[in-house]
């Protein structure tokens, strides 16, 4: 899968790689600003607050 | 000057040798290329196999970037924002920041008590904890929602008093991550003070005696904690936070009683005044 969208990204190697690395720093950005605080509401192990437990 | 045949072989040689060197080159790219698209297609169940195990390496690598994002980012993010709201409450603070003199007068009568913030993550304190380290000051926000104890700091229950208020205040912190503002709760020993500064004055409680109880015991955020029937003639500082570190099975539970109290008018405690004049110089 990702050696196909590799493969399929336009211009030579040195470009390719570049237009990769950007790929997967917004990825990883992404997820921190956005999926993993949204995320995190579901994680139970930092609950610090008292009469909310069943 | 003569020159040996051999020399002037070697010379021709060396540029054969390098526009050979280049065709050689040229003939392998040539062939890889042609050798690529022969190759025989990857089967489907092949290519199905192939993405699965690529997609599943990716869910792995998001799992490990989430524990990294939560036990360490959130740390960063968190401490950012506690302190950029704690230089901001100490700048708009009025009051000398030197501490008042030895002999000074210590009784100023019944604590001031100041109204209830009307909108949650209204930043309304700042809370001092000496045994958390000599730097500890944190923010004291309204509410116990994601959204304040995620960023702001201590979190105060609304059900709870304000501080210096007979009853019960009470904050929330997290243990760990979003800025681990309790981290050290367990360390507390009775006899602790935590100094706690609203635009009125500095409240000094005295930390007695920590507890661990389940998640469902709503029973400590009383007036007298855990004395339902109890009338409250006493002012308690609770802190309620996460136990064991790293987990949530318990709670554990820090009880302080006010011990003193002073306008801000007259300085803060002498423990605590190079931190305060620290906070409000934004450092």
């Amino acid at each position: 899968m990702y050696g196909w969208i590799f493969r399929h990204l336009p211009g030579p190697l040195w470009f390719r790689i570049i237009t990769a690395v950007l790929f997967v720093v917004a990825a990883v950005f992404l997820l921190m600003q956005y999926a993993f605080p949204w995320l995190s509401q579901f994680n139970p192990l930092t609950d610090s607050t008292i009469g909310s437990g069943p | 000057m003569v020159r040996s045949p051999g020399h002037v072989d070697s010379a021709v040689g060396v540029d054969e040798l390098i526009s050979d060197n280049e065709n050689v080159r040229h003939q392998r790219r040539r062939a890889a290329r042609r050798q690529r698209a022969q190759r025989p297609k990857q089967g489907f169940f092949r290519t199905l196999v192939q993405i699965i195990g690529e997609l599943l390496i990716t869910c792995g690598i998001i799992l490990l970037l989430f524990v990294v994002w939560e036990l360490w980012w959130t740390n960063i993010e968190a401490n950012t924002a506690q302190q950029a709201a704690v230089s901001q409450f100490a700048q708009e603070f009025q009051g000398p920041v030197t501490p008042p003199a030895p002999a000074a007068p210590t009784d100023f009568g019944p604590p001031k008590v100041m109204d209830a913030p009307e909108l949650p993550s209204t930043v309304f304190g700042i809370a001092y904890v000496p045994r958390f380290g000599e730097n500890y000051s944190r923010p004291l926000v309204e509410g116990v929602g994601q959204a304040q104890l995620d960023t702001l700091g201590l979190g105060r229950y609304d059900s709870s008093t304000m501080p210096g208020g007979v009853g019960n205040f009470a904050v929330a912190g997290h243990r760990q991550t979003h800025g681990a503002v309790l981290d050290a709760i367990h360390t507390l020993v009775p006899g602790d003070k935590i100094y706690i500064q609203t635009k009125d004055g500095y409240y000094t409680y005295v930390f007695r005696n920590n507890q661990i109880v389940m998640p469902s015991r709503g029973d400590v955020l009383l007036p007298v904690p855990t004395q339902p029937d109890a009338k409250a003639t006493e002012r308690f500082l609770t802190m309620t936070s996460c136990n064991p570190r790293f987990g949530a099975e318990e709670r554990i539970i820090a009880y302080s009683i006010l011990e003193s109290w002073q306008p801000a008018s007259v300085g803060p405690p002498a423990a605590i005044a190079a931190q305060v004049a620290a906070n409000q110089k934004g450092q």
